[in-house]
Order: C-alpha cells, then sequence, then structure tokens
C-alpha cells in the first residue's frame, strides 16, 4: 500500500535525468545529429566571432573590385571591392540572429495556441483550424512580402512577421500531439482532481508533448531561415553595408549573365546552403531518437 | 463519390472567402495615403480628397471590401492603382507565364521523385535509402534560390550548356522555350524532390507491410507483379495529396525563382506590386494564385477519389 503511494513521487524524479542522458547518448550517436552539429556550431562561432577573425574589414569598400581568388583574398572580392571571405565570416551573425528569434516567437505563440485549441476543443478550434487552412493557401513568401513593405524592414519587423506567420504551423503540430494526450487518463484524473484549464494545459499536458515541440523548432527553425534568406534576397531584409550571405548574393548575381564572377556569389550560397543543411540534419537526428 | 466532391468544392469556396478577407486586411497594412501617393506633394488637399473619392478608398473598410469582392466574383478584377489600366490583361499574361514554368518544373519532379521515394521504400534502411532520403532532405531545406545560383554556376557558367536568363527570345520555338525554362525548373525540382520522394517512400513503405501485400507474396505472386498491382496502386494515393498541396509552395516560390532569372511571371507581378503599393493588384493577383491553389487541391480530390475504390463506390453502399 504504502509502496504504490510512494512510487509516482519517486520514479519521476530518478528516471528523467537518466532518460535525458540517455536521448544524449542515443544522439551522439547519430552521425546525421553529430555532422549537423559541426557544421552548425561553426556557424554559430562565426557569428559570434565573425567580424574578429575576418582578415579584412567586412564592410571595408576598396577600389580593387571583383578581383579573383588569390591568397590576399580567399574568396576574391565583390562589385564594391569588400574581401569576399571576411563578409561569408561575418554575415553568419545576421541570420543567425533573425532566425533563431523568430523560431523562438513562432514556438512559444504556437505553443499556447496548440495547446489551447487542442485542449479546449469546440468553436475557436474550428476557427483556428480554418484560418490556418486559409493562410496555407496562399503562398508564405507573398504574404511576408506584403507585410515587410508596410510596415518596413528592420530586423524586429522580419522577426515578428515570420515568426507570426509560423505561429499557426507550430499550432498544427502542437495541437495535434494534444489532442492525443488529452484522451489519456492522468487528464481527466487532473479534471477530477479539480485542477484548473490553464494548469492542466501548461503543467500536465505541456511536458508530454515537448518532444514534438522539439523536433517541431529544429525543423521550423531550417524554414526560418530558409523564409529570412529568401526575404533578404529579395531585398526586404538586412540592408548593406551589413554582411550578409542572402543580400550579398542579391547584389553580385547579376553579373553572372556575363559568364563570370562566380566567386561572388558560390561562397555565399554554399554557406547558406551548408547551414540549413546542418539544421535539417539536427532536425532528422532529434526526430529518430525521439520517436523511437 | 458525389457528395465527397461536392463537400470539397464548398470547403474550397469556404476557404477561398477565407483568403480573400486575409488578403485584403493584409493589403490593408500597406501605408499611406493613395491619392497623395500617386499626385505627390505638390497637389491640393481638395484634388487627393477628389482622387480617393474617386477611387472609393474614402470609404470604410468593409464597403471597400464588399464592393471589390463582388465586382471579382463577376470577373471584374478592377484596374491596377500603379498602371490605371484593367488588371486582367496585365495578370494574364504573368499568369501563363508562370503556368508554364510550373508544368515544366512538375514535369521534371513528379516522376522523378516518385521513383525516388518509391525506390528508397524497396531498399527501405540500406545505404541507398538513406542517400535518396537524406539528399531530399537537404536540397528541400535549400532556399530555392541559393540552388538556382548553384545551378547557374555549374550549367551556365561552367558547362555552358544551359541559359542563364529565363526568357527564350522572341519567335522561337517550343523547343527553345523550354531550354530556357529548364534551369528555373530545376531549381524548383530541387526544393520539391524531398516532400514528394519522402511522402513516396512512407507510402510505399505502409503497403510492403500491409497483410494484403503479406498475401500476395505468400500466393507466390512474381515480386515484380506484387509491387506494380498491390503495393504501389495503394502507396501512390497520399502522394497525389502532397503535391497537389505543394502547388502552393510551387506557386510561391516563383516569386523567388522568377526574380533570380528575370522572369516575367506572377510572382514577380506580385512583387512589384507590394514593392510599389499597388493594393489592387496585390490583392487580385494573390487571389488569383490562391484560385489557382485550390483548384490543383480539387483536381487532387477528383484524381483521389477517381483512384481509391472506397470513396468511388461509397454512394452505392
Amino acid at each position: 500500500m504504502s509502496s504504490a503511494i510512494v512510487l509516482p513521487d519517486v520514479v519521476p524524479t530518478r528516471v528523467r535525468p537518466h532518460a535525458r542522458r540517455e536521448t544524449l547518448r542515443l544522439l551522439l550517436r547519430s552521425k546525421t545529429f553529430v555532422v549537423g552539429s559541426a557544421i552548425f556550431s561553426w556557424w554559430v562561432f562565426c557569428a559570434f566571432f565573425g567580424f574578429a577573425i575576418a582578415p579584412h574589414d567586412p564592410t571595408g569598400i576598396t577600389p580593387s573590385t571583383l578581383v579573383g581568388p588569390s591568397w590576399h583574398h580567399l574568396f576574391g572580392t565583390d562589385t564594391l571591392g569588400e574581401d569576399v571571405f571576411s563578409r561569408v565570416l561575418a554575415g553568419a551573425r545576421s541570420i543567425l540572429t533573425i532566425a533563431p528569434l523568430a523560431t523562438a516567437l513562432a514556438i512559444v505563440a504556437g505553443t499556447t495556441l496548440g495547446l489551447l485549441t487542442g485542449y479546449m476543443r469546440g468553436a475557436v478550434d474550428d476557427i483556428v483550424s480554418r484560418m490556418t487552412e486559409a493562410l496555407l493557401a496562399i503562398p508564405l513568401i507573398v504574404l511576408a512580402i506584403t507585410i515587410v513593405v508596410a510596415i518596413g524592414h528592420s530586423t524586429a519587423a522580419i522577426v515578428i512577421v515570420v515568426g507570426v506567420l509560423f505561429t499557426p504551423l507550430v499550432a498544427r503540430t502542437v495541437r495535434a500531439a494534444v489532442l492525443a494526450e488529452r484522451e489519456l487518463d492522468y487528464v481527466p484524473a487532473a479534471r477530477l482532481r479539480g485542477e484548473r484549464a490553464p494548469y492542466i494545459m501548461f503543467v500536465e499536458i505541456l511536458p508530454n508533448v515537448t518532444g514534438p515541440i522539439i523536433v517541431e523548432a529544429t525543423v521550423r527553425l531550417g524554414y526560418a531561415v530558409f523564409t529570412i534568406a529568401g526575404l533578404s534576397f529579395l531585398g526586404l531584409g538586412v540592408q548593406p553595408p551589413t554582411p550578409d550571405w542572402a543580400a550579398d548574393i542579391s547584389n553580385n548575381y547579376n553579373l553572372l549573365e556575363s559568364g563570370t564572377y562566380w566567386w561572388t556569389v558560390l561562397f555565399g550560397a554554399l554557406a547558406i546552403a551548408s547551414l540549413v543543411i546542418a539544421i535539417n540534419l539536427i532536425a532528422d537526428g532529434i526526430t529518430q531518437v525521439l520517436e523511437r | 463519390m458525389a457528395r465527397f466532391l461536392l463537400k470539397r468544392f464548398a470547403l474550397a469556396i469556404i476557404t477561398l472567402f477565407m483568403v480573400s478577407v486575409i488578403v485584403f486586411m493584409v493589403a490593408q497594412l500597406l501605408p499611406g495615403n493613395i491619392g497623395r501617393n500617386v499626385l505627390g506633394g505638390f497637389a491640393t488637399q481638395q484634388s487627393v480628397n477628389e482622387y480617393n473619392h474617386a477611387l472609393g478608398v474614402d470609404r470604410p473598410v468593409y464597403v471597400q471590401y464588399a464592393s471589390w469582392i463582388s465586382k471579382f466574383v463577376q470577373g471584374n478584377l478592377g484596374s491596377s492603382l500603379e498602371y490605371k489600366v484593367p488588371l486582367w490583361p496585365l495578370l494574364r499574361p504573368s499568369l501563363v507565364n508562370s503556368l508554364e514554368l510550373a508544368a515544366v518544373a512538375f514535369v521534371l519532379v513528379v516522376p522523378l521523385s516518385i521513383l525516388g521515394g518509391v525506390l528508397a521504400a524497396l531498399r527501405r534502411g540500406r545505404v541507398a535509402d538513406r542517400v535518396i532520403t537524406l539528399t531530399g532532405l537537404s536540397l528541400t531545406a535549400v532556399p530555392e534560390f541559393v540552388s538556382a545560383i548553384i545551378l547557374i554556376l555549374v550549367f551556365g557558367l561552367l558547362f555552358k550548356v544551359l541559359p542563364v536568363n529565363a526568357n527564350a527570345p522572341p519567335g522561337s520555338g517550343f523547343f527553345t522555350h523550354i531550354r530556357y525554362l529548364l534551369l528555373p525548373a530545376m531549381a524548383l525540382t530541387m526544393v520539391l524532390f524531398g516532400y514528394i520522394a519522402r511522402m513516396a517512400r512512407a507510402g510505399t513503405i505502409e503497403a510492403l507491410d500491409a497483410d494484403y501485400t503479406r498475401t500476395a507474396f505468400l500466393k507466390g505472386i512474381p515480386t515484380r507483379t506484387v509491387i506494380w498491382r498491390h503495393v504501389l496502386r495503394n502507396s501512390l494515393l497520399p502522394t497525389i495529396a502532397v503535391i497537389a498541396t505543394q502547388m502552393g509552395y510551387l506557386i510561391g516560390g516563383l516569386v523567388v525563382i522568377e526574380k533570380v532569372f528575370n522572369y516575367n511571371g506572377i510572382g514577380q507581378r506580385i512583387y512589384t506590386a507590394a514593392s510599389n503599393k499597388d493594393f489592387t493588384m496585390l490583392e487580385s493577383g494573390v487571389l488569383v494564385i490562391a484560385i489557382v491553389y485550390l483548384t490543383a487541391m480539387l483536381i487532387a480530390d477528383i484524381l483521389y477519389s477517381v483512384l481509391n475504390p472506397r470513396i468511388r463506390h461509397a454512394g452505392a453502399q
């Protein structure tokens, strides 16, 4: 009798750290996760120290424009005579500031909305679901362009626009997870105990849906980079002279039609590609471990 | 089946209505006094007011919405704020151009990704599966303009086999047209491949694990026949649904791709309209895209119900 009462108290506190260590061990054994993390860490390092380790001033305009790669300029120089190598190193900062912030906003707002609609159901759920479906019928980038044009392309504006547009997508995932959870015995048990709805949603259900939320967060971060880089390429993002991979490509790719100056765009493109691929490898690793 | 399709059609109309509301609300965000923007700072306040009144933008928002949507339903898209000419003659050629590009991309991506997904499923857990899955995953994640730039560098600059620009010289034939559209279509293909292949793979695996497949194998039917007649028929149903939803992305992706290749499509139109605050063009352009997207969804639903006997015969029971 007494052991039956003690068990629920003891088991979670003992099992949790152990389970977490086990998850980490599995993650470190996943090749995709390790490779992804290594590339991602490199770009995070550049986001912090890129300006410091750059061999030239990333925003230093010089008369030697469009010089090909050499020992002095590893990746050559662009139309303004800026050192491409330095700009690639320093360019990690803008995207790795905006994308994670937008993702965080979407995850917080989307999780709240998903918990509400999934747990409460009813009219609110129907309306939000319909709205989400309608939103999905409009290309996201088109909405983003319109709103960014309307409210201006400051960093804060882009974070908010991308964050808000991603919110219903996160909410949909969380809602699906909550729908499965609310059928489990612990939810009616909490209700019968007299717990209020906010307590049940955030204290009882939320810890049990962290898996899907973590997966969603990594996947969303990848899409955030995708969308923000796209906006930036369209000229609706970070403005020159601030180094930014997508904006730098946008400012130089017109030269490609003449059939040369490949170095002005290749390295920025590879940087973006390696960043998003790294994020997706991490997401793939996490998904495989959490869904075992 | 008729009931299923009718229900889908009604849902599409409701979604379309919601889209029109969202688009209209978002367009209202575009700041500024239209009369003042068009007439310039030196115009008198009276002429600005008269201009706004003539356009009807001094009316309450819901009245403006009602008037816009009732005209749209009757096929009158209104006229461009910027060019002062009816919208449809401007939008139509752009839409045709975009649909051409989308069609080329579609023809490339659908067979390729289904083949990739089915192959991955048949080699589940082995090297080929990992390679296809990870390649798809990575390609999907890379922004379309990045894939496009890399494709331009490889095929346009390094090997010099494909034109860097998407606009075929005027008067050129069908195949030249296609050749000019290949690079942008390939960039779109790279983004879409991952999604469709993943779905095809999941569907095929599900069908391979199903009891009817085991039964078919145990009856001694040759592997090839089991795969064609039992597995693929069932596995490709969800894939069709995904292909339809990806049409939405395909058209959205055009905005960026069309800019890279300087191609005059609906994406460019909408982008220019948004930057120039030509909001009549913007609203109608986005709504036209939504109609195209929902039509694609409906076609997928029809295909789905024709291919799926459970829906095809639902009315008879």
